[in-house]
């Protein structure tokens, strides 16, 4: 888990060193908040703030192992499924 | 972008455009070597990107070319409205028997350039729209079909001239539209265009300015006059402030935060969007505020840019607080903004609410940034309200005049946030 000043942005630790996912959230991510370190899914924290809310990432990721919670409101974007 | 009269005179040169005999020097021999192979009275003038050159005694005439030296190392000393020269034109003192006009202006409201020609010379030419309005053709042309002469000659014959000249000026001010279209100006003008006592006609003084953002579609000119890339030639040099705000909007290649100009008021300016930014800052004065600095934001920034440029403003010496404001925004988030903004404030350690006067940026995103707004306690409004009210409340807010000017009560009043208390009087 990650916290910027308006977005935090949570990842299961279950898949945090799937190599494969690491990847496909660094691509996915417009904004850069992922990084693939090694093969294990690292937050850039200085860019979490810079979320525009896509939702590639929830969807890059298997059915609720990353979800984008939005400080100022409370609301948590995550996979329906 | 302003080009020195010698860089004028080069270009309408290279055009096609006869001008009289001069060259440019940097030193008082260099002055004397040009004055001697033009083998007469010379005039000298200060090559300097203001105005008021006569007065300030950098122009002057000289019979010799030893007079001429000694005139050009005057000049070359000389400082003009805080500028120095940057050489010395010494040009031929043609026998001139009549001075007029030829110009080319942009019409921003009819968004087409206009010929401007008078058979008043070597004078204002607002001097003469004043005094002899008559004397002074206009007439647009299109900046996408070919230039046509006709459009030129019917100008020149709308003061009256006819016959001879008219076919003789009829292709210098064709020219000069040509010219202006093609190397993207602003202005172009030949004052004075003189008729010589042989009856030909040639520039004597030109003033050309280039549109900024083409100047990256005219590097091999712009090379060839000699004009660097580092040269801003604008009407005086870049602040730090100025020169931060450009760093800022260029150290991230999202969006833009350009145009960073810096005033000595108390409310910082966030503004942008479609011409928003000429409008917001206009009625920020008309309500009596007085503006720290002008920006324009937009094009969908990223949120540190957005907050880099407010830290910029907010620790700008003398500023209280700072108005966000906007036209409607498609193209650039309202969420992200108000991020940015947030973020700045409490990164300086000033509570938002207490720094915003206002938030008026309506558009894509808007009510997830109303959420942001609403959570800091920042006062904002939607499109509902206008961007002259938002402006107003501003001011009002900053203790400017804005009270004294309020319009109609209920007149512009529309939906506000949260934490909006602004009473309406």
């Amino acid at each position: 888990m990650a916290d910027g000043m308006f977005i935090q942005v949570e990842v299961d630790e279950s898949v945090r060193g799937d190599a494969e996912l690491a990847q496909k959230l660094a691509d996915a991510c417009p904004v850069d908040i992922f990084e693939n370190a090694g093969g294990r899914v690292e937050i850039v924290p200085a860019n979490l703030d810079e979320c525009v809310l896509c939702e590639l990432c929830i969807h890059a990721a298997p059915p609720g192992a990353v979800r984008v919670r939005k400080l100022y409101s409370g609301e948590v974007l995550q996979s329906a499924d | 972008m302003r080009l020195f009269e010698y860089e004028s005179r080069q270009i309408l040169e290279r055009e096609g455009i006869p001008v009289t005999k001069a060259g440019v020097a940097r030193t008082p021999e260099e002055a004397e070597r040009i004055a001697r192979e033009i083998a007469g009275p010379v005039v000298l003038k200060s090559q300097v990107l203001t105005g008021g050159r006569m007065k300030a005694g950098g122009v002057k005439f000289a019979d010799t070319p030893e007079e001429a030296r000694a005139h050009a190392e005057h000049i070359l000393g000389l400082e003009i409205n805080g500028h120095m020269p940057r050489g010395v034109l010494v040009g031929h003192k043609a026998p001139i028997a009549k001075e007029l006009y030829a110009g080319v202006i942009y019409d921003g409201t009819r968004k087409l350039p206009t010929f401007v020609f008078s058979d008043m010379g070597g004078i204002d030419i607002e001097e003469v729209a004043e005094t002899h309005p008559d004397h002074i053709g206009r007439g647009h042309f299109s900046t996408i079909l070919p230039q046509m002469d006709f459009r030129a000659k019917d100008v020149i014959a709308s003061v009256g001239i006819t016959g001879g000249d008219l076919n003789k000026l009829t292709p210098i001010l064709s020219k000069l539209a040509r010219l202006f279209v093609k190397y993207d100006m602003t202005l172009a003008e030949i004052n004075p265009l003189a008729q010589l006592e042989d009856g030909s006609f040639v520039a004597v003084d030109a003033h050309m300015d280039m549109e900024n953002e083409a100047r990256g579609r005219h590097k091999a000119l712009l090379a060839e006059l000699g004009v660097g890339d580092e040269e801003t030639r604008e009407a005086r040099e870049p602040t730090p402030f100025e020169i931060e705000g450009e760093r800022i909007d260029s150290v991230d290649h999202r969006g833009v935060a350009g145009n960073v100009t810096e005033f000595d008021g108390n409310l910082g300016l966030v503004i942008g969007a479609g011409g928003g930014s000429l409008t917001l800052f206009d009625a920020v004065r008309k309500y009596g505020g007085r503006p720290a600095n002008y920006c324009e934001i937009g094009g969908n920034p990223s949120v540190s840019k957005a907050c880099n440029l407010t830290k910029l403003v907010l620790q700008k010496p003398g500023v209280d607080k700072i108005a966000v404001m906007m036209s409607i925004v498609s193209n650039t988030r309202v969420d992200i903004v108000a991020r940015g903004v947030i973020k700045a404030c409490t990164e300086l350690g000033y509570d938002p609410a207490e720094k915003i006067a206002i938030f008026r940026i309506p558009g894509a995103w808007e009510d997830e940034g109303f959420k942001i707004l609403e959570r800091y306690g920042v006062e904002y409004c939607d499109r509902s309200v206008s961007m002259h009210e938002a402006a107003r409340r501003a001011v009002e807010k900053i203790g400017g005049q804005a009270a004294a000017q309020t319009p109609a009560a209920g007149a512009e009043e529309g939906t506000s946030g949260a934490a909006t208390e602004v009473t309406q009087p």
